[in-house]
């Protein structure tokens, strides 16, 4: 219920930015006011600069480990002609957004989008200060502006060799009119864009001083420990509180929502005793005898239904394959995945009948802010969301439903901050999960093994169903189609196929589905690059040059699976007891493509001795985070692939910690070799498109080690000894 | 009441003995750098070093522990960001997120204090510690900088 809410709010916070129109610098308060306001120094609202020549840019999106912030501020220093060694950065909160008609747009982090939904217009914001500042030095000087040139954050007046830094003419720029149009450079004249500086944000993470919001601490803070029922649709039906209240700590126990007890004490290992001390019946509700057998039997039901939402369409699929030399099929499934961020989910909130304040790690602090004013009571202008880093966010915290928990446990204690931190096993049981699908590949060879016909049917779970049904098109979620659009940023499909049809049967169990990094796009890479391997098999023909064959119209997406051919040697053989597989993909507006080298023990053991990974993203901003991007994409796609499933029982999830759930250490984890290939014309989007591939490489891979096909993951599962 | 030996200075702690040190740390001694992950010793982010040897905070009681055992954590692994680790790990950017790398450090500081020059077999056996963002490829160059190899 309280989610509606907050998504409402968010789609109004959505409107509301489209309606401010495609191109305004978003300078909406006069800066003589925004100067009066407090002693912060800035020029506008990207931008600020202090008379000691210190910037400080402002970021609205969330720092979660993937770079956004380092990249963010380099396009800003960038176009700003700043000195990149005095830059340091500053959250605005989301409160200060809304006061200020959304002058940094969107908060909302994820998708791959904080660079490529925001260049343009941060870009804008760092130029226009430039300009204002040297406006500013002109005026000053009574020289003519175009007189003067900024470089590393110093004006000179050329003719005089004058000079100035922005430190001291930063007031006067304030106070001059925005300018109306601002030109971007090039990026073949970048300096600090689209180099490998150091991020921003290392220091305090080596030294145990980096706040996350696990490690808040506000004067007589309180600390709470949380379960909500552990069968999702089940409610409290009642808990004993009096078993708990004399124990050590321990100040009050709260029911928080209709399904969730909080215990709050003195310390979080207080809370969490007590919590797990306190007698607590459950209504386990309508969905207490569903099982992972019960669902996997729904969603194979869907493999042949008559309905079905289209994605792609071409042609005849089902008269090309039924009039096709040879038909080959099989059936993929994919299994519900834990975000499992290493810092479990937490807010921190301050509830006073005048005001409510949050402190917490968000990947979007506007939908933050709505769940505190919807939870709060108080108006918008009462309330404000205070972001800190994340300990991973992964899509798990683009969800609010912890701050909304926070903030109605704090209303239980006005005017003492209290901290919720959730404990591993209440994140691993409370998630919003990567949705659990299947699909069943039907294809068409003709006999020269050309792929004449395909049919992809996918069945199971919409994000959207669960997380947004508004967004829902006609019934029909777009996402379960990433990677296999006929066109667009989302993935267009990588093949020409005459005759093609993919097509998805919705069915949604109870268990709520999530955006979890990567989205639809892992799944659906693993279905279809396995399957094309699959038909390159049957057809007799190298799985390359098969692919090769209907990626004519496609360059861009061949490009990539070149490249990692060439980087992994295929067609030149493999060392002894190895094999290679490959896989491409298009989506989050970035073209990409692994290959791997296995081998498999005689008792079934997988060892990856090479994996080669190709990205285009068009523009790169910082070439050393993209790479670090895809070496860390590869360990969660390929921790998913071989250890992750949550799997359901009486309703619930069974899995309760990295016990297990294991993730991949460092010993199952070869080197990445990542190769960037950026066309520099388009701007895609780095942090997840990767994962996609890591699977489905390494797949193809085992298949060619082993001859064994292994369709349904997680790999622990599959029985790949000899026999 | 019990005395620890923290970072090279006795600090009392005023929490039940069965108080695991990981929340003893946080909470009593204010030191929040070493990370809540698992509480089952499982994800290595609670590691600090207990006479040189890593271990992990969450599941060692505070009561087992006594004042002569010196306990080490990410905040007294130097004083200036300088430890050879923390060195290299600045230098090859190693963190994304970072909630891990307080664990990893620690893990990372005692093994090089082992074996100065780790094989990556050594590397394997020593770094058990799980990392969410995937930064095993920089763990692995980090500890080979340090160690000069």
């Amino acid at each position: 219920m309280a989610d509606n809410a907050v998504l409402s709010r968010r789609s109004l916070l959505k409107g509301s930015a489209a309606a401010v129109g495609a191109f305004t610098l978003g300078f909406s308060i006069p800066f003589t006011e925004a100067q009066a306001q407090g002693a912060t120094p800035e020029v506008n609202a990207w931008v600020v600069i202090h008379p000691d020549d210190r910037i400080v840019v402002r970021i609205a999106r969330s720092e979660m480990g993937q770079g956004t912030l380092t990249g963010l501020a380099q396009l800003v220093a960038e176009e700003l002609e700043a000195d990149w060694s005095k830059v340091s950065w500053e959250y605005p909160t989301p409160g200060e957004n809304l006061r200020r008609n959304r002058v940094w747009r969107n908060f909302a982090t994820g998708g791959s989008r904080g660079i490529r939904d925001s260049h343009q217009y941060v870009r804008e914001g760092g130029a226009a200060a430039r300009i204002m500042l040297v406006q500013a030095a002109a005026k000053e000087w009574g020289v003519p502006e175009g007189e003067c040139r900024a470089a590393k954050s110093v004006i000179t007046h050329t003719p005089t060799g004058r000079t100035v830094t922005y430190g001291k003419v930063a007031a006067a720029a304030a106070k001059l009119d925005v300018p109306k149009e601002v030109k971007l450079k090039p990026a073949s004249e970048w300096t600090i864009a689209g180099k490998s500086v150091k991020r921003l944000d290392t220091v305090d993470k080596l030294n145990g001083k980096q706040v996350y919001g696990a490690d808040i601490r506000l004067p007589g803070m309180l600390n709470a420990a949380i379960k909500a029922c552990p069968v999702f649709g089940g409610t409290l039906a009642s808990f004993d509180a009096a078993k708990v209240t004399g124990m050590p700590g321990v100040k009050k126990v709260v029911q928080v929502d209709r399904r969730t007890v909080a215990v709050i004490a003195d310390h979080w290992w207080q809370a969490k005793t007590a919590l797990d001390a306190l007698p607590i019946t459950w209504d386990n509700g309508p969905h207490a005898s569903v099982s992972s057998e019960t669902i996997a039997a729904t969603l194979r039901e869907g493999l042949d239904a008559e309905q079905a939402f289209e994605g792609n369409k071409a042609g005849d699929a089902k008269g090309a394959i039924a009039s096709a030399a040879k038909r080959v099929e099989a059936t993929y499934s994919y299994p519900f995945q834990n975000h499992a961020c290493m810092e479990p989910m937490n807010a921190t909130a301050l509830w006073t009948p005048e005001k409510c304040e949050v402190w917490c790690p968000t990947q979007n602090g506007e939908s933050a802010l709505a769940a505190a004013i919807e939870a709060s009571g108080h108006p918008a202008a009462k309330c404000d969301v205070y972001k800190v880093h994340l300990g991973g966010g992964f899509g798990r915290r683009g969800r609010s439903d912890y701050v909304t928990q926070a903030v109605l446990i704090a209303k239980q204690m006005p005017g003492a901050p209290v901290k919720l931190l959730w404990s591993r096993e209440e994140d691993m049981l409370q998630g919003t999960y990567h949705p659990i699908t299947m699909a069943r590949l039907v294809g068409g060879l003709d006999k020269d093994g050309n792929l004449t016909g395909l049919h992809m049917r996918i069945s199971g779970q919409s994000i959207l169903s669960g997380v947004n049904p508004q967004g829902l098109q006609n019934g029909r979620d777009p996402f379960v189609f990433q990677g296999l659009n006929p066109g667009g940023q989302e993935g267009p499909f990588g093949y020409g196929i005459p005759n093609l049809l993919i097509d998805h049967a919705m069915r949604n169990p109870h268990v709520p589905p999530g955006f979890w990094r990567g989205v639809n796009l892992n799944q659906n890479a693993i279905y279809v690059e396995c399957f094309m391997d699959e038909l390159a098999h049957a057809a007799g023909v190298d799985p390359l040059e098969f692919r090769r064959r209907m990626m004519k119209n496609t360059p861009r997406h061949l490009a990539v699976l070149e490249a990692v051919a060439k980087g992994i040697g295929w067609g030149s053989p493999s060392a002894p007891g190895t094999a290679k597989g490959l896989a491409q993909i298009m989506g989050f507006g970035s073209y990409v493509a692994a290959a791997a080298e296995v081998s498999v023990s005689n008792a079934g053991e997988i060892k990856v001795h090479r994996i080669v990974a190709a990205t285009n993203p068009g523009h790169v901003v910082n070439p050393d985070q993209v790479a670090a991007q895809v070496e860390g994409s590869f360990v969660y796609g390929l921790s998913a692939a071989f250890h992750q499933e949550c799997t359901v029982k009486n309703g619930r999830i069974v899995e309760e910690n990295f016990d297990t759930y294991p993730a991949m250490r460092i010993n199952e984890m070869p080197k990445v070799e990542s190769i960037l290939v950026p066309s520099g014309d388009f701007w895609g989007g780095v942090g997840e498109p990767t994962i996609a591939v890591a699977a489905p490489a390494v797949l193809n891979a085992i298949f060619a080690a082993t001859g064994k096909r292994v369709r349904s993951l997680p790999l622990k599962n599959a029985d790949l000894r000899r026999a | 009441m019990a005395s620890l030996n923290v970072n090279g200075r006795v600090v009392e702690i005023d929490a039940h003995p069965d108080t695991p040190l990981l929340w003893a740390l946080r909470e009593q001694a204010g030191l929040t750098g070493t990370k809540y992950g698992c509480g089952i010793a499982q994800c290595g982010a609670c590691t600090v070093h207990i006479d040189g040897e890593p271990v992990r905070a969450c599941s060692v009681t505070l009561g087992s522990l006594n004042a002569n055992q010196k306990v080490v954590t990410i905040e007294g692994l130097s004083p200036d960001v300088s430890h050879p680790i923390q060195k290299a790990w600045l230098q090859l950017d190693v963190p994304q997120c970072g909630y891990c790398q307080s664990g990893m450090i620690m893990a990372a500081a005692a093994l090089l204090a082992k074996k100065p020059k780790p094989t990556d077999a050594d590397i394997d056996e020593a770094m058990t510690n799980i990392c969410r963002c995937g930064t095993y490829n920089r763990v692995r160059a980090g500890i080979k900088l340090a160690a000069g190899i």
